[in-house]
């Protein structure tokens, strides 16, 4: 075919085209300059810095408690994981007595996020193949997490539930019912999205070795989280550096093999139920106690390097503190997972369809302040 | 040309008797032209505000229920919101083709309901080669589709529009070959006279089994013909902004929109012609009141149009070289093996008649 065609005299042009930032799959203002040739995709570049507001380093002006809002703001679907990364990270440092209580409810909160964030992330990669309805059946039980969230929190979306020593109150008294009715509710609808959109011909076909990723590009280029878990590469924060209440929960790491879009798809259905199973464990005895320890009210911490990971949703988020001894970090620095996820794009996406690309990257499931900060 | 309007025969004769011949069907042919563009147009913004309750329906959703009764007047205010915008377009765009594209589209849509048979004589348009016309119509639209992509200077749109031109080129074959599976059975191409052939049983009855897949063909090719979700690829959201309407505003792209909905209405009354006994009832059991045609023929059509819409609000999208496999590779050779399945049903005559 090639030899056809250079014989010929049929002449075939790279052209150039900019996706976003304003882009309808690029989930907000991430730009990709894309080189192509007719509908295969030659070369993929991600430019980012439209939504850069320098986080990083407004932490070093700021006071530890405040620091916590801004996380908020990075990976705002896994808010409150990422909340509960800076407060883990200066409460060791702090080496701070945690109460129980305080660490059950950081992982039912922390693990109900996780089913938001994935309950958005299967509408929008339903959206991202073509199949719109599947947008507002995640929402819907997305909605229900936002309830439970509003009552005990006060917010929808950005928490801001968890302080340095603990919480910011003490758990709603509907909330353990709530999230039992929630359970309950959920565990019916995941096979309703499987009958939707996994068993699906078209889905599987659009999916299935699409955008592949090996096991050792998966770790070079430090994949994490159901990315990296999809191409077999255990990398779950929860289970090989427990934090919270990890360590007295069971459950499964959920890993495949195939490295595609398809395994990814699978890894963040299969998460669902593994986070179902830790909130079941965990809701019926969450012990009495305190909610909250006592800091001081300017909290500093001592001179020294301090470094805290925690699974996201989208997979690892490192924090990373170089403190000085006084009220604000020297510098504090952001292992966001996005970035890392980002970074593969390039590298699995090349050689595809453009229909490709936006599979790929549904499944890469980018919030693009997560990766600009 | 033979126009027979039944329903009016008073009008026509009325006509014919006040002016001469060359005026009176002059006339008679502007009246036409007007109330099928009015009667269509307005049929189109049903249908839009139809698909959006459907999709409401299918996505737990209320949909628009607030402008008329039910929201019944949302699509007009709407429309009327789109008359007034600003024609914008891109600079360096080919502005006559620009111009041209929409007009293409929605003219084609238009001109093929002329010779659907609505009810009994009730036809604006009876030719004998009546299917052939169709076909034939129905795929000028894609010029338009080509040229609204190719003209307004925007890669996003030129790729929508190459996908059309593939898209389009491949289906219709699956649609002239499924219509002329029935076309065996009836052996006219006559859009009336294929009705008549199915007093005897509707035509999906008497051809069975090669009729059922050559229905089935038809649908899924229909449905990639009207570049309807899963193969939405000419306008992909996802991945095209909005495909080769993108650089499109005001009237111009309301063309666009309204011609989709109209060539959905447009594939379901073939297939209700040819398959299901166009406006005749089930079993005959209205027979005595012929103008109850076409309340069985919108039946049929819209019971059609919403298998459309159920598709789009339940399948995801197909890829481009998906897409192309489908049809090379299955629809394709089905579609031969099932023509010679049908002349041999009909040579050794083993149709269902009643």
């Amino acid at each position: 075919m090639e030899t056809v065609i250079a014989n010929s005299n049929f002449k075939s042009e790279e052209y150039f085209i900019n996706m976003g930032p304003q882009h309808p799959a690029t989930h907000g203002v991430l730009r990709l300059l894309l080189t192509i040739d007719g509908e295969i995709i030659k070369k993929v570049e991600p430019d980012l810095g439209y939504i850069h507001r320098s986080i990083e380093k407004m932490c070093e002006r700021d006071s530890y408690q405040q620091i916590v809002h801004l996380t908020d703001r990075m990976d705002y679907l896994s808010a409150n994981i990422n909340n509960e990364a800076v407060c883990l990270t200066v409460e060791n440092a702090l080496q701070l007595e945690i109460p129980d209580r305080v660490k059950v409810i950081r992982t039912i909160i922390g693990e109900l996020t996780r089913i938001a964030s994935h309950c958005l992330w299967w509408g929008v990669m339903g959206m991202d193949v073509g199949a719109l309805t599947t947008y507002f059946y995640g929402f819907r039980d997305r909605e229900m997490i936002n309830d439970i969230m509003e009552e005990t929190c006060g917010a929808r979306l950005t928490m801001n539930y968890n302080v340095p020593g603990g919480l910011m109150f003490d758990i709603h008294p509907n909330f353990v019912k709530r999230v039992k009715d929630f359970v309950a509710h959920f565990k019916t609808k995941i096979p309703e999205y499987n009958r939707l959109l996994t068993d699906n011909i078209i889905f599987q076909k659009r999916t299935m070795g699409v955008g592949i990723l090996t096991k050792e590009d998966a770790i070079s280029y430090g994949a994490s989280g159901p990315v990296g878990r999809a191409s077999g590469y255990s990398c779950d924060v929860r289970k090989h550096h427990p934090y919270s209440a990890f360590d007295r929960v069971s459950f499964t790491e959920c890993l495949e093999t195939e490295g595609d879009t398809f395994a990814r798809y699978k890894v963040r259905m299969a998460e669902l139920w593994e986070s179902l199973s830790i909130i079941e464990q965990l809701i019926d005895n969450i012990p009495e106690g305190e909610h909250r320890v006592a800091t001081n009210a300017v909290i500093k911490l001592p001179k020294g390097e301090y470094y805290q990971k925690v699974e996201t949703a989208r997979g690892e988020l490192g924090v990373y503190i170089i403190s000085d001894g006084v009220k604000s970090p020297y510098r504090m620095k952001f292992r966001s997972p996005g970035f890392s996820n980002l970074s593969l794009l390039s590298h699995i996406a090349s050689g595809g369809k453009i229909a490709d690309l936006v599979a790929t990257m549904a499944t890469l499931d980018l919030v693009i302040p997560d990766i600009d900060r | 040309m033979r126009v027979s309007l039944g329903i009016t025969t008073n009008i026509h004769n009325w006509l014919f008797s006040t002016m001469n011949v060359t005026m009176a069907s002059l006339v008679e042919m502007v009246l036409i032209a007007l109330i099928y563009l009015t009667v269509f147009a307005v049929l189109g913004l049903f249908l839009v505000l139809l698909e959006r309750r459907v999709a409401a329906w299918f996505q737990l959703r209320i949909g628009p229920n607030r402008v008329g009764f039910q929201g019944l007047l949302q699509t007009m205010a709407d429309a009327l919101k789109l008359v007034s915008k600003e024609l914008t377009g891109t600079t360096r765009a080919d502005m006559f083709l620009y111009n041209l594209a929409p007009y293409f589209v929605i003219i084609s849509a238009l001109m093929a309901l002329a010779v659907i048979p609505f009810s009994y004589e009730f036809q604006a348009f009876d030719i004998n080669i009546g299917v052939f016309f169709l076909i034939a119509v129905s795929s000028v639209g894609v010029i338009g589709i080509l040229l609204a992509g190719w003209s307004s200077n925007n890669k996003f749109a030129m790729i929508g529009a190459m996908r059309s031109g593939v898209q389009t080129i491949s289906y219709e074959l699956s649609i002239g070959l499924s219509l002329l599976t029935m076309i065996l059975l009836t052996g006219s191409l006559q859009l009336s006279e294929i009705v008549e052939v199915q007093k005897n049983g509707w035509l999906i009855v008497q051809g069975h089994i090669p009729a059922v897949i050559a229905f089935m063909i038809y649908m899924i090719a229909g449905t990639a013909e009207t570049n309807r979700a899963p193969f939405d690829m000419v306008e992909a959201e996802s991945e095209l902004g909005a495909g080769f309407h993108t650089e499109y505003s005001g009237m111009k792209f309301a063309y666009f929109f309204l011609a989709e909905f109209i060539n959905m209405f447009l594939i379901a009354a073939i297939a209700t012609t040819i398959f299901f006994g166009g406006w005749l009832s089930p079993f005959g059991i209205t027979e005595s009141l012929p103008w109850l045609g076409i309340f069985w023929f919108l039946l049929k059509t819209f019971v059609l149009v919403f298998l459309m819409m159920w598709f789009r609000w339940t399948f995801p999208r197909l890829r481009v070289d998906q897409l192309l496999t489908l049809e090379w590779k299955y629809l394709l050779p089905i579609n031969l093996v099932n023509i010679v399945l049908m002349a041999l049903l009909v040579w050794s005559d083993l149709t269902i008649k009643f």
